[in-house]
């Protein structure tokens, strides 16, 4: 699909925009970030306006303070990293063990026969109530969390990839066989190339779901990781405590999301959808 | 028998899965047999708890949906349809699109309890996203050729929005509320295995905190029956409302 920017039904009555002095170009950015601002203020001031309790809604400023003694005396870094750890290691065995997974069913007939049913009922369900099972199972470490990240993210990964292999064009595996191409050679030239947009669009849905998973895990089993922390400060109804750790996750889930789309966009500098203006 | 072929596999695991219990090759409190989660399941119908929590469950996610897409579809075709109204909301939408939505739960607590209005606010701001965007990318994609004729038979801009927009936004609007349906049984689930008094997430952990985990394996089974087959009920509904489009 063509992201144009335009709505539909702008593009009738403006066919030509024309070109953007320097001021427009300044006005054009300022309109981009006032509703932000003024989230930003509402914020503010509804907190310092005394419509609402410090305790239902703490102004900003102090929540932004409370970011800043916790970065000071490390706890900041200390929640961070382990959730980003937490998040990253467990997208990255969706990422391998889902491609492989993906791959061998769409490549051969015993591993499709065995896990088809397995996927095409696993995917719709929501995995998230397997917690409380693999708590019992693996306790409530790093390696619990890990797991029901992995069991919750890997099928968005399966599906595209086993949709992305089947969809590749005969003709590209016809002419590569043609020349002789290997099994690696295929592999590797052919059909993962091939599939990568798509399987990227599956890594692209794994990625929000293992930061969520990882969030409710460690908010579940308590100890240090942003959800945790969130958690703990909500049992001590410390809400500045609350709201500092859902911008700290915001931060996150915003950085580790456009790292994810620029890679894609590196990845696909050779495809066609990278000549399209996108607004991401 | 092409199905039976086809879902072997599950027998197979179903299978494992009482045979692993019951030879003790694991302990039985970590795995239950298979046949004693079906009888704790019977007597948890027969005793009305799990029909009284599926209802509170079911309860939430159906409100906090029917919120979501009335204001995210309504959100995103405004978007599409007029230009300063992106202007406004789009910078909102990306801020909060890659918010993992699990970190408002403790939020929703502060502001709306232990009970309803919490776990009902959390999938509304949860799966309206989705939605939003869905709508969005569906209404500003109606093809140009149906607008231009539109507008040369002389229809207006409300018109248009409704003759033209609206029905060629659906297939992305419903792909959106799909992906809405299964993040709203995620929030649910986790909403209330972590703050609640009744609701299935709520029951899940209480049997699992009273060792009863034969009756919780059955719970568990339960709420992943219950997503599943959401989806695929929603997938018929799907196909069904697409059905005027040319199968291309």
């Amino acid at each position: 699909m063509a992201r144009t920017g335009l709505t539909a039904a702008e593009r009738v009555e403006v066919p030509d925009v024309p070109a953007r002095s320097f001021a427009r170009t300044l006005l054009w950015g300022f309109a981009h970030v006032v509703s932000i601002l003024a989230l930003v203020l509402a914020w503010e001031g509804l907190a310092r306006s005394g419509a609402f309790t410090s305790f239902m809604l703490p102004s900003l400023s102090s929540v932004i303070t409370r970011i800043g003694t916790d970065a000071v005396s490390g706890d900041l870094f200390i929640n961070t990293g382990l959730t980003v750890y937490r998040a990253l290691v467990g997208f990255l065995i969706c990422a391998v063990g889902g491609i492989l997974i993906g791959l061998a069913m769409a490549r051969n007939t015993v591993a499709n026969w065995f896990f088809d049913p397995i996927v095409s009922i696993g995917f719709p369900m929501p995995k998230i109530a397997f917690l409380p099972v693999v708590i019992l199972w693996l306790g409530v470490y790093d390696v619990s969390k890990i797991t029901m990240i992995v069991i919750d993210a890997i099928f968005p990964v399966i599906a595209a990839t086993v949709i992305a292999v089947r969809g590749i064009d005969r003709e590209l595996i016809w002419s590569a066989r043609n020349m002789g191409a290997t099994d690696r050679e295929m592999m590797w030239q052919i059909v993962l190339p091939a599939a990568m947009p798509q399987i990227l669009t599956g890594l692209q849905v794994a990625l929000p779901l293992s930061l969520i998973v990882a969030v409710v895990a460690e908010m579940l089993m308590g100890g240090y990781g942003l959800g945790g922390a969130m958690m703990t400060a909500s049992r001590f109804a410390d809400s500045r405590g609350v709201f500092a750790g859902i911008v700290e996750i915001a931060i996150v889930g915003y950085v580790l999301i456009k790292a994810m789309t620029m890679l894609r966009r590196r990845l696909l500098i050779w495809h066609q959808e990278a000549n399209e203006p996108t607004t991401a | 028998m092409k199905t039976l072929v086809r879902y072997l596999p599950l027998v197979l695991l179903a299978v494992a899965w009482e045979s692993a219990s019951r030879l003790g090759l694991v302990s039985s409190s970590a795995l239950p047999p298979l046949s004693e989660v079906v009888s704790s399941w019977i007597d948890l119908i027969k005793s009305g708890e799990l029909v009284s929590n599926t209802g509170a469950s079911l309860y939430r996610a159906v409100m906090g949906l029917l919120l979501a897409v009335a204001v995210g579809a309504t959100l995103g075709i405004l978007m599409a349809w007029w230009k300063p109204v992106n202007i406004l909301l789009g910078p909102l939408v990306e801020i909060f699109y890659p918010l993992p939505k699990s970190a408002l739960i403790p939020v929703t607590v502060i502001w709306l309890g232990f009970g309803n209005g919490s776990k009902i606010l959390l999938i509304f701001l949860g799966c309206m996203i989705p939605v939003t965007i869905g709508a969005f990318n569906g209404a500003r994609s109606s093809e140009q050729t149906l607008v231009w004729s539109a507008r040369s038979m002389g229809a207006n801009r409300v018109r248009m929005l409704w003759d033209v927009v609206l029905p060629s936004a659906m297939p992305e609007l419903l792909n959106g509320i799909r992906t809405a349906l299964a993040l709203s049984f995620i929030l649910l689930v986790s909403s209330e295995l972590i703050v609640a008094r009744e609701g299935l997430g709520y029951l899940i952990g209480y049997l699992g905190a009273n060792g009863n985990y034969d009756a919780m394996y059955a719970v568990v089974m339960t709420v992943a029956f219950l997503g599943f087959a959401a989806d695929r009920v929603y997938q018929m509904l799907m196909n069904r409302m697409l059905q005027w489009r040319e199968q291309g």
